[in-house]
């Protein structure tokens, strides 16, 4: 019988798994001195075997357990280990039974089965599986008399002072403690004694709520603010069972990355102020999706229920984001069913805007266009927008025959983590697309059309000239004619003539190239509200009014496949190819901060993931 | 699955004429006919009935006073003893609904209120009774014994509006219930 042999090359889903199978060693036991045994096959590689719930697999030397267990699709139960911080081994949830091969007396040839593996003397006390390596030879046993007693004995400990507060909890539904209580836990309590009251309701920063009876002293929070986002200000007071999580007494939990604790604590004990007592999380629909304020591009998951949003948090990749994102980014985006959102087309009469009718705005749009001849319009994009919509919008400057379209440049303060100085999230995207190197080289000279007059039409899709580049009221009064496409009413769309409503990010689909060249792509988690539509459709409609014609774009499908028809970058490409992760597309050297930080830590042996 | 064969029963010619069962059954008719005209007929007491028989001279008659321990009415909303709204909008009901006729919208109990410490109070709690179909799945997947259904059946409305309880009907309905598990005391 020849067994297989699973063997991994790397780490995470793109390891290839080779088989190969190991010949029964021959019965002449001179061949067996040559034969290479599979420890040999696996030291080239510079991996070890390690054999699971009695499979053999093969692992890089230094991986933990519990990660060795997690590539060989078998889930150890675990409250502090994670992949992106070190392991303290707290928790002790993550206890697995390990085995070595005995040590031979000295002379004696270390006995081998067929396979060429040799016996595993299984150690009767557990070790835990976070923090401890795989070695050669080494088994693990997951489950089984011993590890189960473990896990129902920890569990016991953990639930000893947690307070049956379940039914008010934000956490209740994504709770580990609550699943592997139903999993691992006795179902009934012994403890008969006063459970510890802790300072519950805490508020320790301005984002995040502390409920200390509910906290398993896992520490997640405190190695994440320390080793993350490095902003020590979480630790534990006190001893025993009275352990209690705290912030430094001068300080707050108010670093710009604060919630991701929320997202890693385990349990109810840190919870998002923005989500609290919002909505249950069993209602709730997942979107994967990407952020869009800043050129990093964080993958991102929109949690909504019916049209409304109720959260965002990160989703893990690891060559962008990690498993984490700021929360700048992370609660921009209660605007979108805000109050001053736009949700019908607008045309001015007078001095007042009126609703209008998407087929009349469009109309007149494009009657009053074509009365001003084409050198004197200008049309101002926005990096905001995607490679679909910027697409279009330079057909629409192609269909009205100006050459004068460029992009607001968005700058701020980078940090030196996530979030990128340049806030627009597709710069690179409309390089690719205008074929440009610097999209926004044109702003200046349209303003200056506008100001001497050169310059009597203009085309803003979703940017605000007022508040971000650099235009006054009095300039927008100079037009002849300002069309505006937003998601919110802004000084511009006031003086626009014609104001149509677009969708924000949540809304619409399409796809992003973010600094590092990594093309995105967003999904559209909710409906637009009101009668806004897509930016693309709104563009199309704009060019079928200008034009007459009729164009065969019927979904954004198609116009991505005239854009990798027409782009090398983008070339063999289509939206659903393009995958939840992201395919890069150009080298822009670009390096993202937090990732460099990471890798550091991986490339040190402090971290796994 | 064992296949079990049945004979069709063998009919003697009085039975196949089934002028006997007509007779039968007329009899009983009759019995009962009888019996009710003397005010006789099962139940004319215990169903306060009009006398005449069974039938319930609805609704100058109610069955309020007849229904059993068991019967399932309208759910609503209980307090306690302390007068404490139980309900903390956990929103199991509204995810257990068969018909989805809970709608809840929670709250946070503002930090000057005596149960500040329950943290969570809904704010709107509406149950559609055009949808409810009285199966008692809210009261039974109920963490905090605070909705039960009671024994109301009068649920009529001149609106589709109407027939939406929101919080103040279902605890005027509900009102006060004694007894209970109270976890959010002092010692819990």
């Amino acid at each position: 019988m020849a067994r297989h042999i699973r063997a991994r090359t790397a780490p995470g889903p793109s390891s290839t798994s080779i088989r190969y199978s190991y010949q029964a060693m021959s019965d002449t036991p001179s061949a067996t001195a040559e034969m290479k045994l599979p420890k040999d096959f696996a030291a080239e590689k510079g991996m070890v075997n390690v054999q699971i719930d009695g499979i053999w697999h093969q692992f890089p030397k230094g991986t933990r357990m519990i990660e060795a267990c997690r590539q060989a699709k078998i889930t150890v139960p675990h409250y502090c280990y994670h992949p992106k911080l070190s392991s303290p081994g707290n928790c002790r949830m993550c206890l697995v039974q390990m085995g070595m091969p005995p040590r031979p007396t000295p002379g004696q040839e270390p006995q081998r089965d067929d396979h060429g593996f040799e016996p595993i003397g299984w150690i009767p006390r557990p070790v835990i599986a976070c923090a401890n390596t795989v070695s050669e030879n080494m088994g693990i046993r997951t489950s089984g008399e011993l590890v189960e007693k473990c896990r129902e004995g920890v569990m016991e400990f953990l639930l000893i002072n947690h307070p049956l507060d379940c039914p008010i909890c934000d956490q209740a539904g994504e709770c580990r403690l609550q699943e592997q209580s139903v999993q691992h836990g006795r179902g009934v309590s012994r403890f008969i004694d006063m459970k510890v009251k802790k300072p519950k309701n805490v508020d320790i920063g301005p984002r995040i709520r502390l409920d200390d009876e509910r906290c398993i002293m896992c520490s997640r929070c405190i190695r994440f603010m320390d080793e993350v986002a490095g902003d020590a200000v979480l630790g534990f007071t006190q001893r025993g069972t009275h352990t209690t999580l705290t912030v430094h007494p001068d300080r707050l939990l108010d670093s710009n990355y604060s919630l991701n604790t929320a997202d890693i604590c385990p349990v109810g004990a840190l919870t998002s102020n923005d989500f609290r007592f919002q909505m249950r999380v069993w209602f709730l629909k997942e979107t994967p999706t990407i952020d869009v304020n800043c050129g990093t591009g964080t993958n991102i998951t929109v949690w909504t229920r019916g049209n409304k949003i109720h959260r965002i948090t990160p989703r893990q990749n690891d060559e962008v984001n990690s498993a984490w994102m700021p929360d700048s980014h992370r609660l921009n985006f209660h605007y979108i069913d805000g109050t001053s959102r736009l949700t019908e087309p607008l045309t001015k009469s007078g001095d007042k805007h009126l609703p209008s009718s998407w087929a009349d705005a469009l109309e007149s749009s494009a009657a009053q266009l074509k009365e001003i001849p084409a050198h004197q319009v200008a049309i101002i994009a926005s990096g905001r927008m995607t490679n679909e919509e910027l697409f279009l919008a330079r057909a629409l400057a192609a269909e009205i025959g100006t050459s004068h379209l460029a992009l607001v440049p968005r700058v701020d303060a980078a940090d030196h983590l996530l979030v990128a100085a340049d806030r627009n999230p597709n710069t690179t995207g409309a390089k690719l697309i205008l074929e440009t190197e610097d999209p926004y080289a044109g702003l200046d000279s349209i303003r200056a059309g506008v100001r001497d007059g050169s310059i009597q039409a203009l085309i803003v899709l979703g940017e605000d000239l007022v508040t971000d580049a650099g235009f006054t009221a009095d300039d927008l009064k100079k037009l002849r004619f300002l069309l505006q496409t937003s998601v919110l009413a802004n000084p511009t769309a006031d003086h626009a003539h014609v104001v149509l409503p677009s969708a924000a990010f949540a809304e619409k689909r399409g796809s992003m190239v973010n600094l590092s060249g990594r093309l995105q792509r967003l999904n559209r988690a909710v409906e637009p509200q009101g009668q806004a539509h897509d930016d693309w459709e709104i563009l199309r409609d704009l060019m079928l009014a200008l034009s007459g014609e009729k164009n065969e774009a019927h979904q954004i499908e198609d116009i991505f496949k005239v854009i990798a028809g027409a782009i090398p970058a983008f070339s063999g490409l289509t939206l659903s190819k393009i995958g939840h992760q992201g395919t890069p597309i150009t080298e822009t050297g670009y390096q993202i901060p937090l990732l460099a930080n990471e890798r550091a830590r991986k490339a040190a042996g402090l971290i796994n993931g | 699955m064992a296949v079990v064969k049945l004979q069709r029963p063998k009919l003697n010619f009085g039975e196949k004429i089934y002028f006997g069962a007509l007779i039968k059954g007329f009899i009983l008719t009759m019995t009962h006919a009888v019996k009710s005209l003397l005010g006789k007929s099962v139940g004319a007491e215990t169903l306060a009935s009009s006398g005449l028989g069974v039938t319930m001279q609805f609704p100058e008659q109610r069955w309020d006073d007849h229904l059993p321990e068991y019967y399932r009415g309208a759910p609503a909303l209980v307090t306690d003893e302390q007068g404490r709204e139980r309900c903390v909008s956990c929103q199991l009901c509204e995810f257990i609904c068969p018909p989805k006729a809970i709608k809840i919208t929670p709250s946070e109990i503002p930090s000057d209120d005596p149960w500040a410490k329950v943290e969570k109070r809904p704010l709107e709690f509406d149950i559609d009774m055009t949808r409810c179909i009285y199966c008692g799945m809210c009261e039974e997947v109920c963490p905090e014994q605070a909705i039960y259904l009671r024994k109301d059946y009068l649920i009529t409305g001149l609106k589709r509006a109407d027939m939406v309880h929101n919080k103040k009907r279902l605890y005027e309905i509900g009102g006060t219930r004694v007894g209970l598990v109270n976890k959010w005391n002092e010692l819990k």
